[in-house]
């Protein structure tokens, strides 16, 4: 796909909407409006700054893309939504230039709209089942409903809209939440909304969890995430930074000694998985949690002005295939590496990361290299990577996971000089919580076990997000505080 | 916001500070660390062992040695400022148990402020605690009172001889071994320290317990940046430590990888501090 600027995407979509009367539109005329491509940054530019790659539609665009939403009336789309979006309700009233009504709509259900619309993998999940794109046989041809997201979120943004969602009379229970990121806020934002007391307790020194650590400013601006923060904290929600539940407080003395009515965990998922090669300790060897927090939360990118250190490589290897290692190639590539690669051991077709990261990705420099897997990281006299060894793959029989096996190609070693590489393979569970709090059950992956309400093995107390998962996405984990408040919000009325 | 309760410079460039911190004082205990940043926009998060605490008044006591930009600009803040963040307390306890045999508590430079809770610790537990405490000279030699009320036996070491033995602790360390069986080495101090210490005990198979203090960012195992080669694992000092059998860790590794940053910051520094001639302001 050709690089298209922004101005040329916006005229043309200006253009096209005099000649579309939106009272007369049919199925047909519909599938006819062509879809609206996401106007970015020029990729040359963009990956010397950290500024936000795409750029947001206009507001002829987020009409027309709109318009192309067939309004089904059993609404599959709202089946994908781990938040169960009025989908088909917000696009309409987007497509009608009342974007007020459309992020109410949005408001009902998710209460961080902006950041949704930014990084949810929603060709998995609501475009999966979107009509129009089963009609065309391609998922990503199916209505942008993200990019409609994240345009009306924007809009209430940059025109004040902001409206504190109104608070329940106060119940005078309490509840405590663990860990401030997706599933945390979500968990906070329906039960402040139901009158309860919600303190939110955060390791780091900001709020937002992976949104500030892990993802960074070029796929979600800080500020949209301080700005959705700030909307729970004017609900009433309370919300400690710098403490640690289960060091600075064990998890049941909140329910014993701090009168807690309920807590709910959402402490992500924590532990960056190590390949166990030899040379994986070796100075220049990051995971991709360590790189990216360096960089986004204690924006190290800003050598002018971070204390905090960032290695500066001149060739990196990114191993892995998912959002994290996208994020990680593109920040390595920004930081100044002049060849960044990502070594990945199936084939594009099966990289978990989202079809627009790796575009973006692609248009930005960095190079692919599928069907290939490091068997041992290579070190210099200093103690210092200096390259990995490479084996090639080929695709086998489908696994368990229906994706075809990678196989390795015997003596098909081969070498690649670089001085960095960033293992992006996802995380195992934290064990902080679980040491410290004997009767909390975990599985043998160290995930906290849960039953159908989210509800732990000890009273009170209940978990959701990548520390019940494993690692997965931003809704996901919202689901998970959307239905773990729903059930403790039950359990405090009984 | 923490704040600075009490300020104490005890040499050139290592300052204890009490801090507020109720909570940390009640929950810590002997070998845990915290993390705090300086100042929050743009600071580097530092972990510091806490060489004290005092659950009444709510406060925990750190010592350190401003070496870096962050520790520096730390050691310029006075009583009644505060401190942006602090997060803790974190790592595992060390593992207080009651022997029949001495313990031996080694402590090199600014590692002596750790190890005083823990001489402390094993004091309390009815053990014979035989302390050797060290430094480059008389005047960098900390905590030796604080030692001495919690040791049945102290010997003081200086690089230059000018207060207690010339030697450098392990020489104390390798007599005791020889003559009095020790239970349990425990050696904090700079990594060379504990490396030489942990290969003086090794001959005599005394168990020897290491603190190790790497590169870190959160303190709670999301990072990895402070992952270690102990044994044949890997394995992350935030979470599995700090303190791990001194025999089993590879210190070339660990000492290689705490130089990550080095020639950065060494460009970092050269120009912060500098006038617009290169000279020192």
């Amino acid at each position: 796909m050709e690089y298209v600027s922004p101005d040329v995407l916006a005229k043309e979509a200006d253009e096209l909407i005099k000649t579309i009367d939106p009272s007369a539109l049919n199925p047909k005329s519909r599938r006819a409006i062509p879809l609206q491509e996401m106007p970015s940054q020029d990729p040359l530019v963009r990956r010397n700054n950290m500024e936000e790659v795409a750029l947001g539609y206009t507001e002829s665009q987020v009409k027309l893309e709109a318009m192309r939403c067939l309004q089904c009336k059993n609404a599959p789309c709202i089946s994908g939504c781990p938040v169960s979006i009025n989908i088909p309700g917000f696009i309409a009233a987007a497509a009608e230039g009342d974007f007020e009504k459309s992020i109410g709509i949005i408001k009902e259900s998710s209460s961080l709209p902006a950041i949704c619309g930014r990084v949810c993998p929603q060709e998995t999940q609501c475009m999966a089942t979107c009509t129009v794109g089963k009609a065309e046989k391609d998922v990503m041809r199916s209505v942008q409903i993200g990019r409609i997201e994240r345009y009306v979120a924007d809009w209430e943004r940059e025109n004040d809209k902001i409206q504190v969602p109104e608070v329940a009379p106060s119940t005078g229970k309490r509840v405590a939440i663990v860990g401030s990121g997706p599933s945390g806020l979500s968990a906070a934002f329906d039960l402040r909304k139901e009158g309860h007391d919600v303190t939110v307790y955060e390791a780091f020194h900001k709020n937002g969890g992976v949104t500030v650590y892990g993802i960074p400013e070029f796929r979600l601006p800080k500020k949209i995430v301080e700005i959705e923060i700030d909307t729970l904290v004017k609900m009433g929600v309370k919300i400690v930074t710098n403490f640690l539940v289960g060091k600075t407080r064990k998890l049941t003395d909140l329910l014993e000694k701090d009168g807690f009515d309920a807590v709910y965990i959402a402490a992500g998922a924590g532990l960056p998985k190590f390949m166990g090669i030899e040379g994986e300790n070796l100075v220049g060897v990051f995971s991709a949690n360590e790189y990216l927090t360096r960089s986004n939360l204690m924006k190290a990118y800003d050598t002018a002005n971070s204390r905090t250190p960032i290695y500066h490589a001149k060739k990196v290897a990114i191993f892995g295939g998912g959002n994290v290692a996208m994020d990680a190639a593109r920040t390595a590539k920004r930081i100044g590496a002049e060849e960044v690669h990502v070594v990945y051991r199936r084939t594009e077709a099966e990289m978990p990361a989202r079809v627009e990261e790796v575009h973006h990705a692609k248009e930005e420099g960095i190079i692919f290299d599928f069907l290939t897997n490091p068997v041992k990281i290579l070190g210099d006299e200093n103690g210092r990577v200096k390259g990995i060894e490479c084996l090639k793959y080929e695709l086998g029989e489908p696994d368990d996971s229906g994706r075809r096996r990678p196989v390795p190609i015997e003596g098909s070693n081969f070498i690649i000089d670089l001085d960095a590489c960033i293992p992006s393979l996802g995380n195992n569970a934290n064990p902080i919580l679980s040491n410290s709090t004997p009767d909390l059950e975990v599985n043998k992956w160290g995930n906290i076990v849960v039953d159908e309400n989210n509800k732990t093995s000890i009273d009170r107390i209940y978990a959701g997000g990548d520390i019940v998962l494993g690692a997965a996405t931003v809704i996901l984990a919202m689901g998970q505080g959307r239905h773990a408040a729903e059930s403790i919000n039950k359990l405090l009325k009984a | 916001m923490n704040k600075i309760i009490r300020k104490i410079q005890l040499s050139d460039d290592v300052f204890q500070m009490e801090i507020e911190a109720p909570l940390i004082a009640e929950e810590r205990k002997a070998g845990q660390f915290i993390i705090l940043i300086v100042s929050e926009e743009f600071g580097e998060r530092i972990p510091l062992t806490i060489a004290g605490a005092d659950e009444e008044k709510g406060t925990i006591t750190i010592i350190f040695q401003a070496v870096g930009d962050s520790t520096k600009e730390l050691g310029k803040k006075s009583e009644g400022d505060y401190i942006d963040s602090l997060l803790g307390p974190l790592g595992k306890a060390t593992h207080i148990v009651k022997y029949d045999k001495p313990v031996v508590c080694v402590g090199g430079g600014i590692g002596v402020a750790p190890l005083r809770p823990i001489v402390e610790a094993f004091k309390k537990a009815g053990n014979e605690v035989i302390s050797i405490i060290g430094a480059r000279n008389k005047d960098l030699l900390i905590l030796e009172d604080e030692i001495r009320a919690y040791s049945d036996e102290v010997i003081i070491c200086t690089d230059d001889g000018s207060y207690g033995r010339k030697d450098l602790v392990t020489a104390p360390l390798k007599e005791i071994c020889e003559s009095r069986d020790p239970a349990e080495v425990v050696a904090i101090g700079p990594p060379v320290m504990m490396k030489f210490c942990a290969l003086t005990t090794k001959p005599y198979k005394v168990k020897t317990t290491v603190s190790l203090n790497t590169i870190m960012i959160d303190g709670t195992g999301m990072c990895g940046g402070c992952r270690v080669t102990v044994g044949d694992e890997t394995k992350f000092v935030c979470v599995d430590g700090p303190e791990f059998d001194g025999h089993l860790v590879d210190f070339d590794n660990m000492i290689n990888r705490l130089n990550t940053y080095k020639h950065q910051e060494e460009e970092h520094n050269c120009r912060i501090g500098l006038d617009s001639k290169g000279g020192e302001k």
